[in-house]
């Protein structure tokens, strides 16, 4: 095969593996977007993508998981075997595994009481969560003790004058 | 004229607001507790400086303003108006330093918010906050709720004989006990009793639905605090969305209505009078009231056709339209849903309940229902005068705990009251149209402050003008308060320089 035709192989597969990319995985969409623009997106596929947060609640063979993109928290229907990827979820202590759904989004789920909803389709691990370690705030400690130290000293002022 | 206040009351004063102070720094110490339980060392050391600060501040001003006098009424209202105002202050402390609020302002916003048991927030990252500020966001509505000189009053004052007026002046004007302290005593009872059983019932479906043991048992304690003192905090910032569970909707329906009757009624009902609930003018003018905002929500709703069936539109509809008659602001919908997907019916519909609000002598806030039954008899009675015989002679009477005949003093004083709360209202309203925010969203935001709902359209946000959030937290200390210890503070102000000696 001659050179011509192995570098046009080369740039027609390139070229079709990245229009292949732009629309087999579509974009995700933000929270406040889904809100603002419910209408539009209802009882559509769409791809939501955040920290999983609070509790994984399980209800029977699926579950709820609340899902926050840094701007609202959604809640999305999930088969429990899908959820089951999900280690951490975000709390105080822990940053939460990042997920990406796939679902049909509803903004009155007729399934599930007139909730905004995603009932995912696929759900995927984009980042693993983490438990996080606390600092203790040496300032913190510095402020607590100059303030027990006004208090006591108030406190002997006012044992003086009853003397 | 105008006399310019002595020092001795600016003394007695300052006395026992110092007192007041030190019964709310010792409730610091319940988060404390259940920061170490939880081994929350950073949340703990902030709990540990405001409980510092309040107790220095206390202790100073008890110092300082030492006095053997009892509080005249001027006094009383004026200790209670600035005890909220303290409140929010030495309250806001441990929210600001555990760093989710992005200033004091908004710390202080979320502080009086919770006070006042309105349930507007400012806080960023809730999902992330600790148990530790968690629970004293609720906790603050619970003592809010239940009115914080009457914090002070059942555990921390013994025989002070100016306590009924600072009762008066935290909005209740109903001894239930013969003295006020027993009074006091008597709400926390009934408040610990049911915080234990909503407790038990929250937790209980929050397990079957799927939540862990710890997580259902937290969330129960915070939401029933949230839900009976119709404050309308949540634990999550899907609010109750978070939980997707019809029992739980149901179960805090109903304690958001138990937490909107009278603690009046309670005590009748709990001494065996049952029949007191059918014949109660207030219960009968909150059962019409919620059926006739409920209609025109409703009939909104099915104008835009946004809830597919009858029983989704009810879902939705009468939980928000609860929510907002008993002044909790619990949402199931998200904020920018009222504005982008209910009908102006059905927003005015919310408006009206969030505008009329529970009983009172209860934890709500607004017109309150006892007014709204008074101001409907008096018509009824001028109504008859004009219909009847001139030689007739007309009286009217209503069912509150006893047959009160209808008097024009009652009538003037409810009249009075709903005059202020429309005057709050609009003046929240025309501050958020000043800002740019349209007249019907300017409208419901300020209708939830002043009322102390706590249901959002969206305005409320870290970036709204600082002038709305300190017109929001003046609605709903001024709302709170019931406007006369306000009225009192702000005449004290201006008689310090205005007044001769």
């Amino acid at each position: 095969m001659s050179k011509f035709l192995k570098s046009l192989i080369f740039i027609v597969s390139l070229v079709l593996f990245i229009i292949y990319s732009k629309f087999s995985c579509a974009q995700p969409v933000s929270s406040a977007d889904l809100i603002n623009r419910a209408g539009q997106y209802d009882f559509k596929s769409v791809v939501f993508e955040g920290e999983v947060i609070g509790d994984i609640m399980r209800r029977g063979d699926y579950a709820w998981v609340n899902v926050f993109d840094g701007e609202n928290a959604l809640g999305i229907w999930t088969r429990s075997d899908l959820a089951g990827e999900i280690k951490y979820t975000g709390g105080y202590k822990s940053k939460g595994d990042g997920i990406e759904v796939t679902g049909i989004f509803h903004r009155a789920c007729p399934e599930h009481g007139g909730d905004l909803d995603i009932h995912a389709q696929g759900l995927r691990r984009v980042a693993q969560g983490r438990n996080t370690q606390e600092k203790i705030n040496p300032a913190k400690i510095a402020q607590a003790l100059v303030l027990l130290g006004v208090v006591v000293l108030i406190w002997i002022l006012t044992l003086l004058k009853r003397k | 004229m105008i006399l310019r206040p002595r020092l001795e009351d600016v003394k007695t004063i300052g006395y026992y607001l110092g007192k007041i102070i030190l019964g709310l720094a010792f409730t610091m110490l319940i988060p404390v507790v259940l920061g170490l339980a939880f081994a929350e060392i950073n949340p703990v050391l902030d709990f540990i400086i405001a409980f510092e600060a309040a107790l220095a501040f206390g202790l100073i001003l008890i110092r300082l303003c030492a006095t053997d006098k009892d509080l005249s009424w001027m006094q009383g209202m004026i200790v209670v108006s600035l005890s909220w105002l303290a409140a929010m202050v030495l309250g806001a402390i441990p929210l600001y330093l555990s760093g989710h609020w992005k200033s004091f302002l908004d710390a202080c916003f979320d502080a009086m918010s919770g006070f006042a048991t309105t349930g507007l927030t400012l806080v960023q990252n809730l999902d992330h906050l600790s148990y530790t500020h968690n629970l004293w966001r609720h906790l603050i509505m619970f003592i809010g709720g239940q009115g914080i000189v009457i914090v002070a009053l059942s555990f921390f004052v013994k025989g002070l004989a100016g306590a009924f007026k600072m009762y008066v002046g935290e909005a209740r004007d109903e001894r239930i006990m013969p003295n006020v302290i027993s009074t006091s005593r008597f709400i926390w009872m009934v408040s610990m009793a049911y915080l234990v059983l909503g407790t038990l019932a929250l937790g209980v479906t929050g397990m079957l639905g799927g939540m862990s043991a710890m997580n259902a048992f937290f969330h129960g304690a915070c939401v029933f605090m949230a839900a009976f003192d119709t404050g309308g905090f949540a634990p999550q910032s899907q609010n109750i969305l978070y939980y997707h569970s019809s029992a739980f909707e149901i179960i805090t329906v109903m304690i958001m209505i138990l937490g909107a009757i009278n603690f009046k009624l309670h005590y009748h009902v709990w001494m065996g009078n049952r029949r007191e609930i059918v014949k109660n003018i207030e219960t009968i003018t909150l059962f019409v009231a919620i059926m006739t905002t409920f209609a025109i929500t409703a009939a909104g709703l099915a104008q835009t056709g946004i809830y597919p069936s009858a029983v989704l539109l009810f879902r939705k509809g009468f939980y928000q339209l609860v929510s907002g008659q008993t002044g909790t602001g619990f949402q199931t919908i998200y904020p920018a849903q009222f504005v982008l997907e209910w009908s102006p019916l059905g927003i005015a519909g919310v408006i009206c309940a969030m505008a009329l609000g529970g009983a009172v002598c209860s934890t709500t806030g607004a017109i309150k229902m006892l007014r709204v039954g008074i101001i409907f008899k008096a018509m009824k009675e001028d109504l008859k005068r004009i219909m009847l015989s001139e030689r007739a002679i007309i009286t009217e009477k209503f069912h509150h705990i006893k047959e009160v005949f209808l008097e024009d003093k009652q009538v003037r004083s409810a009249l009075m009251i709903t005059l202020c709360y429309f005057i709050l209202y609009g003046l929240g309203a025309l501050v958020g149209m000043y800002y740019g925010y349209p007249f019907k969203d300017s409208l419901f935001e300020s209708t939830s402050a002043a009322a102390n709902v706590g249901l959002s359209c969206g305005m409320t946000g870290v970036n709204m003008p600082t002038g709305l959030k300190l017109t929001y937290i003046f609605q709903m200390w001024a709302g709170r308060l019931e406007f006369m210890s306000v009225f009192t503070l702000l005449g004290f102000l201006v008689a310090t320089l205005k007044g001769k000696r």
